[in-house]
């Protein structure tokens, strides 16, 4: 009997084409969509509070996601994850920013919903595998261990969200346009007649409603939201900040303040609710520290080592020195000071194509 | 594929499909216009009219034909309301176990009507005593509403009792009927009822034709205004082909119904006593006997219903977890909480129904394959 995989699908080019190809491998296809937890909307007129959509599961999205399952001829369902996702990705994400970090939500719900809520949901749906329309690759190396690979296409790479991932989750995931580059994929689509569209991009905020993540905080976490001082390195007060979650490490303009050279944002300063700024010339870290480290190959490295570390889900790694430490965090000293250093992202490294795992960066050093 | 979820809908019977077939391009003609086409397809109208008063032991002029279960639900509850409000009587009686045809609607009346509704509770097996339902009626007291076998537990409610309660206190009683069609007797003397609504796709008769009973003499404003048709109280040009289909649905399956009855009852003792026997920390939900023949419905600890489902449709399985009209919301059925089950509970609730294309062989299958799906189900918690 053919063994069934469940893929997730979002009604866009990439998961359907992931679906498409499973089922042309020889596997017994279930298609699956997660609701997911999305901010309140406003009253309607009986009265009743409904739920606004979740944009990676719209109305539209489903029935897109439904038609491609049809047009498959495999079975298509709904299932609910909003408990779980607001629990474990959005209260995370509220909670980031109330400590004064950038989380990036994608890597939690990488690793608690789709490779945890969703990968148990299809064993227990007796599936082999969950498939996913990710840009990333599942390889093997000399001693048998599954790795995590960028995708062939490295413009779209998603290898980075996905830098949460174990051996368990790799055993088992399929990432089958991991292989194609974009416009690939767009041909393979066009050929089978399914949508070449793309849905959501990983990094879009899919459960606030008009994706205004400070409006989203002042609302729902209005503990996080307090107006505090901005102050020098030397810890002179510059003038107020309306709250932290709306300022990012790297931001020059909104300060609202004359000086004699251009200020940036430094830190957020969560223990004293103070905005850090100073030129152009102190944004440059050269050192994080990221953590709890989840390494792919499930073994910490013994001792330090040289790789790339990318510190955002597009940026361009960097060659650094990494040296983990006993308590399960590691250090990361770059060659060369990099900007845009936020404590929240994800501190990923690599060996070449290969994903070793990540961490969150919490907190950062100028030298 | 093994089809369990009768209560949702049925197929139409091919009987049916032949009797409905002469009406949409042979006797095509309105009912209401006077030439020989349109007097064809009033005789059709009328003559289904008669043979489906026949089997509710009521006048054809008491008779509304309408699109669904639903709207007879509506027509009852709103017409029946709003014709008693002009006389000062704006209180309403239910029970928490109705379908949201009816629950919804009274929630309408009371929000945006002015009405007061009482919910009198039900016990644990999900039936309604009498006398609770007389000790809550009050002198402005315009409707009772109770229905006659519950959807998602399969309890049958004693329903001539209420009723004679209802009219020796002087208040209409309504009553959906809509999961008795084709199942229970629908004598609508015997039942004591002034107002019952049908719908004819549960008894193998075609979705979006249903109908109400209305006594004779219950004040009842129409809902939808327009034309005459319907004696003014549903106004709108008749479906004349499902109409057709729904009397002759109706007839057959009363016709067959004690027959059927027997089988599905002795189908379901099996399904039920299979289940209970293989796999552990499983309840059935309802009434133990008084219940609809063919339903079987269970709280399944330790496992969500959504997955279940999923899980047996790709068995080759269809069943649910409760009312069709609440799927894709994974919160408990009001319908168990109503029962006094705990709302984390009641997420496990498995239905299966069992119809005319049941066989004892679906039931073998169903109890070899279940125990398994059960328990990887469970172990995903």
């Amino acid at each position: 009997m053919a063994e069934r995989v469940v893929v997730a699908m979002s009604g866009g080019v990439d998961s359907s084409v992931a679906a498409a190809l499973l089922l042309e491998q020889g596997y017994e296809v279930v298609g699956v969509m997660l609701r997911l937890w999305s901010e309140p909307a406003a009253p309607t007129l009986g009265g009743t509070v409904e739920a606004a959509t979740n944009r990676c599961c719209t109305v539209e999205a489903v029935h897109d996601a439904r038609g491609v399952a049809e047009r498959l001829g495999i079975p298509f369902y709904v299932i609910s994850a909003e408990e779980a996702f607001k629990a474990r990705v959005v209260d995370l994400f509220i909670a980031g920013y109330a400590a004064g970090q950038t989380p990036n939500p994608c890597l939690a719900c990488n690793r608690h919903i789709r490779f945890g809520h969703l990968l148990r949901y299809a064993r227990s749906l007796g599936a082999a595998h969950l498939a996913t329309g990710h840009y990333a690759q599942v390889g093997v190396d000399a001693g048998g261990g599954y790795q995590l690979r960028r995708g062939a296409d490295r413009a779209k790479d998603q290898s980075y969200v996905l830098s949460v991932l174990g051996q368990a989750e790799l055993a088992q995931a399929l990432f089958p346009v991991g292989g194609y580059t974009k416009p690939e994929v767009r041909a393979l689509a066009a050929a089978r007649g399914l949508p070449t569209a793309s849905r959501i991009d990983s990094q879009d905020l899919c459960f606030i409603a008009d994706g205004d993540y400070r409006r989203f905080l002042a609302e729902h976490a209005a503990e996080a939201v307090r107006p505090g001082p901005i102050l020098d390195r030397a810890g002179r007060e510059l003038g107020r900040h309306r709250g932290l979650p709306f300022y990012t490490v790297g931001q020059r303009s909104g300060l609202g303040i004359a000086a004699s050279q251009p200020l940036y944002v430094l830190e957020l300063d969560a223990a004293r609710n103070a905005l850090v700024v100073g030129p152009a010339g102190e944004l440059g870290r050269g050192r994080l520290w990221a953590g709890p480290m989840n390494w792919v190959s499930g073994q910490a490295p013994a001792a330090a080592f040289r790789a790339e570390v990318q510190i955002r889900y597009r940026a361009q790694p960097a060659p650094a020195r990494i040296a983990p430490l006993p308590d399960g965090t590691c250090e990361v000293t770059f060659d060369a000071a990099q900007r845009g250093v936020t404590p929240g992202q994800a501190a990923a490294i690599y060996d070449g194509a290969v994903c070793l795992g990540s961490g969150v960066i919490l907190r950062t050093a100028q030298t | 594929m093994i089809y369990l979820d009768h209560s949702a809908t049925t197929p139409v019977d091919p009987r049916v499909v032949e009797a409905m077939s002469p009406y949409w391009t042979e006797v095509f003609g309105n009912p209401s216009s006077i030439y020989g086409q349109g007097r064809r397809a009033a005789a059709a109208l009328e003559e289904a009219r008669g043979r489906t008063a026949a089997i509710l032991g009521c006048q054809p002029a008491e008779i509304v034909f309408t699109s669904c279960g639903t709207e007879s639900d509506n027509l009852a509850l709103r017409g029946v309301a709003l014709a008693a409000a002009q006389k000062g009587r704006r209180h309403l009686i239910t029970t928490p176990i109705e379908h949201h045809a009816v629950l919804h609607t009274l929630a309408d009346l009371a929000e945006h009507f002015d009405f007061e509704v009482t919910i009198v509770p039900v016990d644990h097996t999900g039936l309604v005593d009498p006398a609770a339902i007389e000790a809550a009626i009050r002198p402005d007291t315009a409707l009772v509403s109770v229905m006659y076998a519950n959807n998602e537990v399969g309890t049958i409610e004693p329903i001539a009792e209420i009723g004679a309660i209802a009219r020796r206190r002087g208040v209409p009683f309504h009553t959906d009927a809509v999961q008795a069609g084709g199942i229970l007797p629908l004598d609508v003397q015997a039942l004591n009822v002034d107002l019952l609504a049908l719908s004819a796709h549960k008894f193998y008769g075609p979705k979006g034709v249903g109908l109400l009973y209305v006594r004779k003499g219950t004040r009842l404003l129409p809902t939808q205004t327009g034309g005459s048709q319907e004696r003014g109280r549903r106004a709108g040009t008749e479906n004349v082909p499902y109409i057709v289909g729904l009397a002759t649905a109706l007839e057959l399956a009363q016709g067959e119904r004690e027959a059927e009855a027997a089988r599905l009852l002795a189908l379901r003792e099996r399904l039920v006593a299979g289940i209970l026997a293989a796999i552990p920390d499983v309840e059935l939900t309802g009434h133990p006997t008084r219940r609809m023949p063919g339903h079987a419905s269970f709280l399944v600890h330790g496992a969500d219903a959504q997955s279940l489902l999923i899980a047996l449709d790709l068995a080759g399985i269809a069943a649910s977890s409760g009312s069709a009209c609440a799927v894709g919301t994974p919160t408990a059925s009001a319908v168990l909480t109503g029962m006094g089950y705990d709302a984390t509970v009641a997420l496990g609730a498995l239905r299966l129904t069992l119809g005319r294309a049941s066989s004892e062989a679906d039931v073998e299958t169903v109890l070899a394959r279940l125990p398994g799906i059960v328990a990887a189900v469970r172990g995903n918690r």
